[in-house]
């Protein structure tokens, strides 16, 4: 293979992902909008195409056509600068996911810690966005934004320390080979390496539900008192690539979830394993993420630190003392 | 120092499988003068802003160019760290402590005196002078090849044997430093 031909691989990869974040953004903003509805009794949209099909077409056409407006009292530069700032290195993290056996962009030895490298660069975007805004709102938002991810990244990394232990790899493709076979091989039911194994699982989840701001943790968009938080200024496509980069994060959180934990592309009972696989498992995931948002409300910003502190990360540490135990031993 | 091709075997991890190809001794060395630039654009965005955000954000840009260059040495884990470490903890850190402290709008009112710049530009010239002077000066050894060199079980060996010292007393560093800020906020807060 020479170096065009991989360069070019890469590129098409890149582009297939970029295309595909923002089809799916449109689209969970449909799943969302009708599981939102049929939650509280609704029927969700409905009028533009079937099952309001094309109202992601609309909204997407919608939010194209408005004006660019950047407020007059804003840092320009950084203004522009948030958007991107969440959304490049979403599409950064997509590059090492292996997807199946064979679609992986770029298989990293260092997969696993390039996913949490690129994923940490998210809260700069939005903490310079809502800075560069200049609006009350925003800057409460940003300083919301900083101590919850803060706080949540430490549980979040102890649990992924334990699992890179638990697996001896940091190769998100081993990372599944480990896992081959039925539901029982895979790491949230190695009960042999700690029988925490869920309950790391869980604790990954919360904090994945965290750092993507999502609720009951949406701290950054409480639109109850902050209006629309660190988005408040932005208009259009603005706001536009903001929200593809919140939905690129929870697919990629999703995905890890399901890479670490629930087996990748295995299928649960050992029988033709592959890319299916691997998307039923993370949309049944982000499934439930959205099902969480709609069914609780959301936490105070005091309880949201508390649960970490006081909860997460104890908890995530004895996991973590807990396995590195049973792996001496055993 | 001077002739030294650019090694190949640094961007096996990046792009290509198989290295050793004519295209990609160009492609590298592209690649490293891009990372050399974006590492000093950086770092004047981060000197020269007038508003202190604008300098984190160039500070940002900065460790991204460094981080780069780690790629390009062969240690990819080195250089993610860096990403997570300094641009995902580090400059969110920063700005948190800016946003606190500066009110919004507020510019720096940059009043250096003539004597003051010059100073500057001759300790900065001097400076520049001696590293290449001693960089040039340096017999370098060919580095040894060693593409495991980055990978996580030699860090994490060498981290608790042959660094272990260095290791134990950074993390007594960051202690003392978690401590002295609770110290002082706490100071702070009494009266």
């Amino acid at each position: 293979m020479t170096i065009d031909s991989e360069l070019l691989r890469l590129l098409l990869y890149v582009v297939g992902f970029i295309a595909f974040i923002a089809t799916n953004a449109a689209y969970l903003v449909w799943l969302e909008r009708k599981e939102a509805g049929h939650i509280q009794c609704r029927i969700g949209p409905k009028e533009v195409g079937p099952f309001g099909l094309l109202q992601p077409v609309a909204d997407g056409l919608k939010l194209m056509t408005k004006q660019l407006i950047i407020p007059k009292g804003a840092d320009s530069f950084l203004f522009r600068l948030g958007p991107v700032l969440v959304m490049t290195p979403a599409v950064m993290c997509f590059v090492t996911i292996p997807y199946s056996d064979t679609i992986v962009a770029r298989n990293l030895d260092v997969g696993l810690l390039a996913i949490f490298a690129f994923a940490s660069v998210n809260v700069l975007g939005l903490l310079l966005g809502a800075w560069g805004s200049r609006n009350k709102y925003a800057v409460i938002s940003a300083a919301r934004v900083v101590s919850q991810n803060v706080a949540y990244e430490i549980p979040m990394l102890i649990v992924i320390v334990t699992m890179v232990m638990v697996t001896g790899t940091m190769n998100l493709h081993e990372v599944v080979t480990s896992q081959n076979g039925g539901f029982w091989h895979w790491n949230i039911f190695r009960f042999s390496a700690s029988p925490l194994m869920p309950v790391a699982f869980l604790i990954y989840f919360v904090c994945m539900l965290a750092e993507t701001n999502r609720a009951p943790f949406d701290m950054a968009e409480a639109e109850s008192e902050l209006v629309a938080g660190a988005f408040t200024e932005y208009p259009g496509m603005g706001f536009g690539v903001f929200f593809m980069g919140e939905y690129a994060n929870i697919v990629v959180g999703t995905s890890m979830a399901t890479i670490l934990f629930l087996g990748g592309w295995n299928c649960p009972f050992g029988l033709w394993p592959g890319l299916h696989w691997f998307l039923i498992k993370m949309y049944a995931l982000i499934f439930t993420v959205i099902w969480i948002r709609w069914t609780f409300p959301r936490t105070t910003f005091y309880s949201l630190l508390n649960l970490s502190w006081k909860v997460l990360i104890p908890v995530a540490f004895a996991n973590l003392i807990l396995t590195s135990a049973l792996l001496k031993v055993l | 120092m001077t002739t030294q091709t650019f090694p190949v075997e640094a961007l096996a991890g990046l792009l290509l499988t198989p290295p050793g190809f004519t295209a990609s001794q160009a492609l590298t060395g592209l690649l490293f003068l891009g990372f050399v630039a974006i590492t000093l654009a950086g770092a004047v965005v981060a000197t020269g802003a007038r508003m202190l955000v604008r300098s984190v954000a160039g500070l940002a840009l900065c460790f991204l160019g460094v981080a780069g260059l780690y790629y390009y040495l062969a240690s990819p884990f080195v250089a993610l760290m860096q990403i997570l470490i300094y641009i995902g903890a580090v400059c969110v850190t920063i700005i948190f402590a800016v946003m606190l402290a500066e009110t919004a709008g507020q510019e720096r009112e940059v009043k250096r005196k003539p004597v003051m710049t010059f100073l500057g530009v001759a300790g900065s010239a001097a400076m520049t002078a001696a590293l290449a002077w001693v960089a040039l000066g340096t017999k370098w050894s060919g580095a040894p090849a060693a593409p495991e060199a980055g990978s996580l079980e030699k860090v994490g060996q060498s981290l608790l044997t042959t660094y272990s010292m260095s290791f134990e007393l950074i993390s007594v560093v960051l202690l003392v430093a978690i401590v002295g800020s609770l110290v002082l906020a706490r100071a702070g807060r009494d009266k």
